[in-house]
């Protein structure tokens, strides 16, 4: 179950011919995959392309009807290996992952894949997570289409040209026998638009057909010789005739404007930051009118030579946009230019920055500087600058005012717990050396827990530590997600770690999802999913390969239990991993599937039990030491309305889910006896009322006898 | 060709994640389309949906026949009409990121606060000061519209993003009537009702009808319960405050003389105005931090303090306030305590705490028997009367080792701050001010005091100088400044190279 539920959205699936699909990008791909003819679909979730998986995992009986197979990968190798169907049945497939991160994971599979060549169309949807909202390293997924010989289409970002682009992606793969990416940023992945719908499409071939008449063909294994005829074929025939499909189909657009002695060429993904940047300065309006010719690339790759050259034969110059470093697209142009004898000035890199995202700042300030080189008499309208705002004395001011705001965990998470142990676990013993991994739990690396010192990769966490280790030296901590785990972390990292005798200390954070990237199911989730097999636990897994000290902890809320757990797992004389497995949900998807179920049964009457936390405001002294160990966004301070008490109090807001961390941490760090939990207990049966009532007379009597000999000062 | 001079209306909206920007940013959309416009929105929610500053723009265009718009899928700075901030912080970074033109922006921004990280973690007030940011908004935006959207959504049981709505509908930014925003609410169908008051809450709010709130009546201090010659004492004590210290100090002196009642009894009271007194007749200047910190000093959190605390009728009134809980509902309450060795000696009476604590056999013992954590259910008998017994100790208090131990560091504190005040006020000012370093429980206070005694000791290498004052206050700053004191240790080890 993911975070989000898409039982609206999977009707949208079924939309056919005419009708209007009003969404955002990435659904729309899904739409556009059904309409294609896709006979699989297979993928590893992550922002930004999670919601394909996760519509699709929803969207089981639409599958079902029109014969597609959809599976939800262990990992985008595990994706990219599926893409093996097509390769010698014509069976339309597609594989999504987010990228780079994901592409480096399945490059191997792609290798071989894009080596052997395709017979059915093969299309990878890559979600290019590079910019602002980004979560992985600044790369380019061109250098992978460089690299192995695969196409990549980077259409303009409105839902008509990218649904177009998956349907010609599919095309352009079978025309050329490649694997063709289809690159969608993040906010064209997030953009909602609209797009008029096909009917859905059976699979012309399926993998049925495929399983009853298997094929064999020895050229398409990448093994010598065949190997070398790939790359002779890969040469000589699918990049000619890629270059031949991308030609006649027209795939590139160009858009004539009045000054056409200048000219930009542009990845599709710029095409409406450029028409902005074009539209502030006069150059062009918001119905895509251009006074300066344009040269979209809705295919970044291959490039087609002579459509560069005809569209800048007789230019002075043209402005490449191109996102990203280095500048591949800029370096080919002036290749195909050189060698067509075209002496059109080419900028690029020089006017924009090499590196960073394409903003609407960036692309004004980076065209303004090609007209002024170029033909300055075309910029007579000043482009909207915020420069006299971000000069002026009071938003000068703004910077020591407005604090960062890095994501955290999120109220009541339960790998919070674990850190404010792993916090009080290294107050005793010392600092470690901790590595972190990907998953929500590197959030420990910022305030207030300041946790971890690398992260090398997706389930890498604990191979990281391998150098670590030095007899009677203090032990590495490594820290890794069951996402992690499952998608690489059990073989690269505790098998590795048990293969190699490594003394350190693995904590595994097992939340029952992959969180991070919506809460989707994996091998140890606790849900029971149609279709899938879940419930694998963890523990079996690390002893399956040879782990000997394991400890798994079922409440990561219970810091005393965490912080004795550590104290032993860094101090033992056991040998081998130390592997620490913290199990509690995420409380994102908890809150998800019981706050409806509570909510439901305390309108039938029946008991339910709610706890709280509180803080006696009176009792808290402002030190704010609780805070430094939990971090809850819901523990959060005020003013402490005594003027004896200078410093704010701490303070428990409405969002508080009665996690229990706060009072834990206090209790195992020996803070202060501020907080307390609240149990509300709706709809109380007869004995509770007689039990509270009886309690309330004794205690209200012994109350009052107190306060009628309490002399005070009324205010 | 003619270009068209048609713009689209740009709005952003910044928010933290999980605050439902993208509920607003689909209302949006989805009022924008049933009125006619072609709107597109996108977001970069990624990570920072876990709670992290994120943003959502959205761009409304009126549709032409045939021809299709090519919007931006980011705001242009320099180049937005309405920005909408569900947070003051976020509002300031909106601001900062260029999104607010005074030619151009309807900013509508929520003024309360949701604290960062940075600012909870400090151990003294690390809240950053909204003032900039409201002077920010009123001068670069052409119009702010700000107001508390988050206690309207809390008070009528809805979300923020419905009295933004509300907010957003009243600025008239947007070129569709009130009942537009109110069908797009109903369209939705989740929470209607609350979420329909939480919009009006926030239209009339923005529309400068603010439900009006009594400024309160500065209250007049007057003493209850006891018998007729106790409160005629108390009265007394009163007024020879107001007699012997500066009208400054007053309040403050109020505050410290209910407190310590409160706390002890009137002869401690009368204690602590003597104190009072003594150090504010060096110099007038001294009297209200003496007032204020002489009484915090005084009123010294033991375990008698927090039992009494926890105990107290009005307390069990206040946690069902807070928890919201209603009268059909029972509310069971557990507090989460962790006595030590220390503690339980500290309450012991002073010879015989001062002598289990030197012998290690003892307090072994002591320690197997009761340093454990306890959680006490206060509200039943089991939980309530060991409480409420250690409550009652506090007649006992004077005898007590802790007593002892208060009343010698802060007679020596006293004795610092008067051996500086005939020459020096304004450092024997400072030092006053030091005791706020004291605080907290357990190894907290620990810290505190030895921050304190730290603060105290570069007293010497100060000697002589005329801004000995001035280094006294930047050292507790830097104290204050982090947990750990590494702020105060260079901020010294700087006083040592003067």
């Amino acid at each position: 179950m993911a975070e989000r539920s898409f039982a609206r959205e999977v009707q949208d699936l079924r939309l056919g011919a005419g009708d209007e699909f009003r969404g955002e990008g990435i659904l729309a791909v899904t739409k556009a995959l059904l309409q294609s003819g896709v006979g699989y679909v297979a993928g590893y979730q992550g922002a930004p392309i999670s919601h394909l998986m996760d519509v699709l995992s929803d969207a089981q009986d639409i599958l079902g009807e029109l014969g597609v197979h959809f599976e939800t990968s262990a990992s985008e190798a595990a994706a990219a290996s599926t893409l093996a169907a097509s390769v010698n049945y014509p069976i339309r497939g597609a594989v999504t992952w987010k990228s780079t991160a994901g592409t480096n994971v399945a490059s191997d599979a792609l290798s071989n894949l894009s080596s052997s060549g395709v017979t059915g169309g093969a299309v990878i949807i890559i979600g290019e997570d590079y910019g602002e909202g980004s979560s992985i390293m600044q790369e380019r997924t061109h250098a992978f289409a460089m690299k192995s010989q695969m196409w990549l289409l980077d259409p303009r970002p409105n839902l008509p040209s990218i649904v177009k682009a998956v349907e010609d992606a599919f095309e352009l793969s079978e025309a050329s026998n490649t694997p063709v990416m289809l690159e969608l940023r993040i906010r064209a992945c997030h953009v909602h638009g609209s797009f008029i719908t096909k009917d859905n499409q059976k699979p012309k071939y399926t993998v049925r057909e495929a399983l009853e008449n298997p094929v064999r063909d020895v050229n398409r294994i990448v093994l010598p010789p065949a190997s070398f005829l790939h790359e002779q074929d890969k040469i000589n025939k699918r990049w000619p005739n890629a270059v031949k499909f991308i030609h006649d189909r027209g795939l590139n657009e160009t858009f004539a404007g009045r000054h056409s002695h200048l000219g930009i060429i542009l990845q599709g993904g710029m095409y409406n930051g450029v028409i902005r940047a074009l539209q502030g300065l006069g150059l062009a309006d918001v119905w895509g009118n251009t006074l300066v010719p344009l040269h979209v690339l809705n295919v970044t790759y291959p490039l087609v030579d002579d459509d560069l050259a005809a569209f800048c034969a007789g230019k002075q110059a043209v402005l490449m946009v191109e996102e990203g470093a280095p500048e591949y697209l800029e370096q080919a142009l002036n290749t195909v230019l050189r060698r067509a004898d075209i002496n059109t000035k080419i900028a690029g890199k020089d006017v924009l920055p090499m590196g960073g995202e394409y903003t609407a700042g960036v692309l004004s300030e980076g065209l303004r500087k090609f007209f002024d080189r170029y033909d300055s008499s075309l910029l007579h309208t000043p482009a909207p600058s915020p420069a006299k705002v971000l000069a002026s004395a009071e938003v000068k001011a703004l910077a020591t005012t407005v604090p960062p705001r890095p994501p955290s965990f999120c109220t009541g998470c339960p790998e919070r717990p674990i850190f404010s142990a792993m916090t009080l676990a290294q107050q005793e013993l010392g600092a470690h050396h901790i590595a972190g991994d990907i998953g929500c739990h590197l959030f420990a690396l910022n305030e207030p827990f300041n946790i971890g010192s690398s992260t090398m990769g997706y389930g890498l966490g604990p191979s990281s530590t391998s150098a670590m280790q030095a007899p009677g030296a203090r032990r590495a901590i490594a820290v890794m997600g069951d996402g992690g785990f499952w998608h690489n972390g059990l073989l690269n990292g505790i098998g590795n770690a048990v293969y190699n005798e490594h003394d350190g200390v693995v904590v595994l954070v097992d939340n029952y999802y992959s969180a991070a990237t919506g809460g989707q199911d994996i091998l140890s989730s606790r849900a029971t999913p149609v279709g899938r097999s879940t419930n694998h636990p963890i523990e079996d897994a690390v002893k399956g390969v040879g782990a000997k000290w394991v400890r798994r902890i079922d409440r990561t809320y219970d810091v005393g239990k965490m912080l004795a757990t550590f104290r032993e797992a860094l101090t033992t004389t056991a040998t081998g991993p130390k592997i620490i497995i913290a199990s509690s949900e995420c409380m994102l998807n908890r809150q998800r599937r019981e706050k409806p179920l509570f909510n439901a049964a305390v309108k039938r009457g029946e008991r339910m039990v709610k706890p709280r936390f509180g803080v006696d405001e009176d009792v808290c002294t402002g030190d704010h030491a609780c805070i430094r160990i939990s971090g809850c966004p819901s523990l959060s301070m005020k003013p402490s309305g005594d003027p004896l008490k200078e410093d704010p109090v701490a303070a428990i807001d409405n969002s508080c889910v009665g996690c229990g961390n706060c009072g834990e941490v206090s209790e195992a760090a020996v803070l202060c006896p501020s907080f307390y939990r609240a149990d509300i207990v709706s709809n109380p049966t007869a004995w509770d009322r007689m039990l509270a009532n009886l309690r309330s007379r004794v205690i209200g009597w012994l109350q009052a006898r107190r306060d009628s000999n309490r002399l005070a000062v009324a205010a | 060709m003619e270009l068209a001079q048609d713009k689209p209306i740009a709005v952003a909206i910044t928010a933290m994640g999980g605050q439902g920007g993208g509920v607003l940013s689909d209302w949006i959309v989805a009022m924008a389309e049933a009125n006619g416009w072609h709107a597109q929105a996108t977001s970069v929610p990624g990570v920072a949906q876990r709670t992290g500053a994120t943003i959502y723009y959205v761009e409304l265009i009126r549709p032409v026949a045939g021809k299709h718009p090519v919007l931006s899928l980011m705001p242009v700075p320099g180049d937005v009409d309405v920005v909408v901030a569900a947070e003051l912080m976020e509002a300031g970074r909106a601001i900062q990121r260029g999104l607010v033109s005074p030619d151009k922006t309807v900013l509508v921004a929520s003024t309360h606060r949701s604290l960062s990280m940075l600012e909870k973690i400090k151990p003294g007030d690390g809240t950053a000061d909204s003032a900039p940011v409201l002077a920010a908004a009123a001068s670069q935006a052409k119009r702010f519209v700000g107001a508390d959207m988050q206690a309207i959504a809390e008070r009528t049981g809805s979300v923020i993003s419905a009295s933004l709505f509300g907010a957003l509908a009243a600025s008239a930014a947007l070129p569709f009537p009130r009942e537009a925003f109110e069908a797009t609410i109903r369209g939705a169908g989740v929470g209607v009702t609350a979420s329909l008051a939480a919009f009006a809450g926030g239209f009339d709010a923005a529309s400068g009808i603010a439900a009006t709130s009594a400024e309160p009546s500065p209250a007049i201090p007057r003493p209850v319960g006891g018998n007729d010659s106790q409160r005629r004492q108390v009265a007394a004590l009163f007024d020879r405050a107001h007699a012997h210290l500066p009208t400054a100090a007053h309040s403050l002196a109020e505050a410290g003389i209910a407190r310590l009642l409160d706390y002890q009894d009137l002869a401690y009271v009368e204690e602590y105005l003597h104190l009072v007194e003594r150090v504010a007749a060096h110099h007038p200047s001294l009297a209200p931090e003496a007032a204020r910190q002489i009484a915090v000093a005084m009123a010294y959190d033991d375990v008698i303090r927090v039992a009494e605390l926890k105990t107290r009728a009005s307390r069990f009134d206040r946690v069902r306030k807070e928890i919201g809980s209603t009268a059909a509902q029972l509310v069971d309450t557990t507090e989460y305590m962790h006595p030590r060795v220390q503690e339980i000696c500290a309450t012991m009476p002073a010879g015989l705490g001062a002598f289990v604590e030197r012998s290690p056999l003892l307090c072994k013992l002591l320690g197997a028997l009761f340093d454990h954590p306890r959680r006490i259910r206060t509200t039943t008998l089991a939980g309530f009367v060991p409480l409420y017994f250690v409550a009652g100790l506090k007649s006992r208090r004077r005898t007590l080792l802790r007593h002892q131990r208060e009343v010698a560091h802060r007679d020596a504190w006293l004795a610092v701050v008067e051996s500086h005040a005939p020459q020096n006020p304004a450092l024997a000012l400072e030092i006053l001010k030091c005791r706020r370093l004291v605080k907290g429980y357990s190894d907290t206070h620990s810290r505190g005091s030895s921050k304190f005694d730290k603060v105290i000791g570069a007293l010497p290498l100060l000697a002589g100088r005329a801004d000995a004052a001035d280094w006294i206050r930047r050292l507790r700053d830097a104290a204050l400044a982090d947990a750990d004191g590494k702020m105060l240790d260079g901020a010294i080890a700087t006083v040592r190279t003067l």
